[in-house]
């Protein structure tokens, strides 16, 4: 009995506990970033943005949050009930999963498994099914080419995005989340691989279906793409599902690019501040980029984006795989 | 095998669409993301306004004319007013000649801010939209302060305009036109050199001189395609004559050029408004014939004539000798005409109304076949409808 309790309740409790204390804080980041993208934005249109409910809107996506919990799921005559269920639900799993292997500090890290990076590509892989499920699932016309646009463009901008993170794991020559922070303890590797980190925001950007990639829910053509038959907790777990993978897209950006928790500078008054703070700050001023260029830029269209992934960025990001190699091996700085 | 038939995607594109611009109801065949065609259903939003205005006096028909491009309202009151001045054989004082030009180009700032900011949103470009609408609310202020209402004034009447220009607002809209160029800047940083917007608009949907003439296209649609028409230089009204402006041409015919020529004429319309404050003149608002203008209010207390005027003309209205006109102004979107027949009675016997929407919805078709789903929302967009003028 006493083993029981030692050796698995008591670890299953901690690992609980864990995941609440990641997720928790997760859920209120994703509910006061849609806050802040309605504030940003709204700055950035010269208008206010929400400031009725709570001190300056503060409240706006508690209120939100009830309103779609207390309307009706509408499911579709004609929808596949099943799979039209499991989507949203699928969406948001995958969106909280990744989180799993991200380190807030170091040491801090709900599993340090050694093939972190390659877990979190696979858990953003899977995130395409969410949205095929819903798009086929709700037997919509417009949902069905949203989902179909969703698909093609995560794929395509996976490769690019694989190619990226293959140059960085040239660099640092091993999978681990936290050996690839570790690596950049003297020079972040934005610096030496800027277009890369540009490529990988960008594709950051079409993976997440964000402005100007956000094709599958493009209003002006396919009123809301594939979630348009969605309604109430099943919308809301597919808008949730989308904010949380931009978050974990932004982490994934600082821990590869922007030194993770590290401080920009070893010295005084930089590393006073604890790490997970840095580590918030990087993934918040991406989010504002994030933000900024929904603000800006318009939509692409979809050949566009699918030429901008496979004859843009394929290339590009290969052509620096073989150099990143070429220089690596050449000055004998490859890590063994 | 027996062989299979293909059959293409049909996609319903509204009434109910956000990038419909209104009631519009567009059947598209899909070949994927491909149009192979596209039908525009119309009709969504007819009210028979031809047919109401033959039992309507002369004054009482002008609001109709607000209600067919809500979007420029006092462009259409001047082709009715035109059209009916032209019957009467009669013509405006100069005043009320310069303040209607003035508010002619109020309105096409109006409807091209409305149309650049729209077209900005079908292509995904969310921000030009709320700085434009900021611009339309300050516009439309002056609208309210002149005629009470801030769409369908009714301010354009035949003989003149209904009141002078309260105190103070032609220096406020010297004001605006001091700070708008200002804000076109902003918008054009967003928009002009944008390479996504270029990508989306340039050999969008485009038409070369001889078919956009062809397709019976008028206004920007038409200039875009590079043929120099504005009716305001062919066959100028009113006091266009006096007013030093441009006409800009485009040289593709396509979406982007369509977006350059509007963004240019409200440039020159600014340009038109100033010259219209300057050369202002004092004098009447509207022609001294009491069969024709109601008279001021302050006279009706003391005169029994003026009342009797009053009564007859807003109970029988006036009588226009017969016959027949079709008279045209460059609105916004294009050419607007008024075929009036009358047959002397105190009602019209016909109006026929030329709407230019109408002609640029004939050619979605055309435009847009061979182009992407996400093109036909662009095209719609530099197309410029609104529904109210097509479905009358």
């Amino acid at each position: 009995m006493v083993d029981l309790w030692q050796g698995y309740a008591w670890p299953g409790l901690v690992i609980v506990a864990q995941i609440f204390a990641i997720l928790v804080p997760l859920l209120l980041t994703v509910a006061y970033l849609t806050y802040a993208e309605r504030k940003v934005i709204a700055a950035m249109q010269m208008r206010k943005g929400p400031n009725v409910v709570g001190p300056f809107g503060l409240l706006q996506p508690v209120a939100d949050g009830i309103k779609l919990l207390f309307k009706e799921t509408v499911i579709p005559s004609g929808a596949n009930r099943v799979v039209f269920i499991a989507a949203p639900v699928v969406t948001f799993v995958l969106s909280l999963i990744g989180w799993a292997v991200i380190p807030f500090d170091f040491g801090v890290v709900l599993s340090d498994i050694n093939v972190g990076i390659l877990y979190l590509f696979a858990i953003s892989s899977l995130g395409v099914y969410g949205v095929i499920m819903a798009g086929w699932a709700s037997n919509s016309k417009y949902a069905f080419l949203g989902a179909l646009r969703s698909a093609a463009q995560m794929v395509s901008y996976e490769i690019a995005i694989g190619f990226v993170i293959i140059t960085v794991l040239l660099c640092v020559g091993s999978l681990n989340l936290t050996d690839i922070v570790l690596a950049q303890k003297d020079l972040w590797f934005a610096i030496p691989l800027l277009p890369m980190f540009v490529i990988f925001f960008i594709s950051a950007l079409a993976e997440t279906n964000r402005a100007p990639f956000d094709l599958p829910e493009a209003e002006a053509e396919l009123v809301a793409g594939y979630s348009v038959e969605y309604s109430s907790l099943t919308f809301a777990l597919f808008f949730l599902g989308e904010y949380a993978n931009m978050i974990l897209m932004s982490a994934l950006t600082v821990i590869l690019f922007l030194g993770g928790w590290l401080p920009p500078l070893d010295v005084a008054p930089f590393n006073w501040i604890p790490g997970p703070v840095w580590f918030a700050v990087k993934i918040a001023g991406l989010l504002f980029l994030f933000l900024w260029v929904r603000a800006t830029f318009p939509r692409y269209r979809y050949d566009q984006l699918m030429r901008l992934g496979w004859k843009v960025f394929l290339p590009a990001s290969l052509f620096w795989v073989v150099l990143t190699a070429g220089v690596l091996v050449a000055t004998g700085w490859a890590p063994v | 095998m027996p062989e299979v038939q293909i059959k293409d995607f049909i996609m319903n594109f509204g009434p109910q669409h956000p990038a419909a611009h209104g009631v519009l109801r567009l059947v598209l065949e899909m070949d994927g993301e491909v149009v192979d065609r596209a039908d525009p259903h119309i009709g969504l939003l007819h009210r028979g306004t031809e047919k109401l205005i033959e039992y309507k006096t002369y004054l009482q028909a002008v609001p109709y004319f607000d209600r067919l491009d809500y979007v420029a309202p006092m462009c259409q009151e001047h082709a009715f007013a035109l059209a009916v001045e032209k019957l009467l054989g009669l013509e405006a004082p100069p005043r009320a000649q310069y303040i209607r030009v003035l508010f002619a180009e109020i309105t096409r700032l109006l409807n091209h801010l409305l149309n650049i900011a729209t077209f900005g949103m079908d292509v995904g470009a969310i921000t030009p939209f709320l700085w434009a609408f900021e611009q339309r609310e300050l516009l439309m202020e002056f609208y309210e302060r002149v005629s009470g209402a801030r769409m369908h004034a009714a301010y354009f009447r035949p003989g003149g305009v209904h009141q002078d220009l309260p105190a103070g607002l032609t220096d406020d809209i010297h004001g605006f036109c001091e700070r708008f160029p200002k804000v076109i800047d902003d918008i054009e940083v967003l928009l002009t050199e944008n390479r996504i917007f270029k990508q989306r608009t340039v050999d969008i949907g485009g038409a070369t001189a001889e078919e956009a003439i062809d397709w019976g296209f008028t206004g920007p649609m038409l200039r875009a395609a590079g043929v120099p028409w504005d009716l305001r230089k062919a066959q100028p009204y009113d006091v266009y004559e006096d007013m030093d402006f441009d006409i800009p041409v485009g040289k593709n015919g396509d979406c982007y050029d369509r977006y350059l020529v509007r963004i240019e004429e409200m440039r020159q319309s600014v340009k038109i408004i100033k010259q219209c404050l300057e050369k202002l003149p004092p004098g009447p608002i509207k022609v001294n014939d009491r069969k024709i203008a109601p008279p001021p209010r302050s006279e009706m207390k003391q005169s029994m004539e003026a009342l009797i005027h009053h009564f007859k003309l807003y109970t029988e209205g006036y009588r226009v000798p017969a016959g027949e006109t079709y008279t045209a102004v460059e609105a916004p979107k294009g050419e607007f005409g008024v075929y009036l027949v009358s047959d002397g009675g105190n009602m019209p016997y016909r109006c026929k109304i030329r709407g230019p929407s109408f002609a640029f919805l004939q050619a979605t078709d055309f435009l847009a076949r061979g182009h992407m789903l996400a093109d036909v929302a662009a095209i719609i967009g530099a197309m410029d409808i609104v529904f109210g003028e097509i479905d009358r």
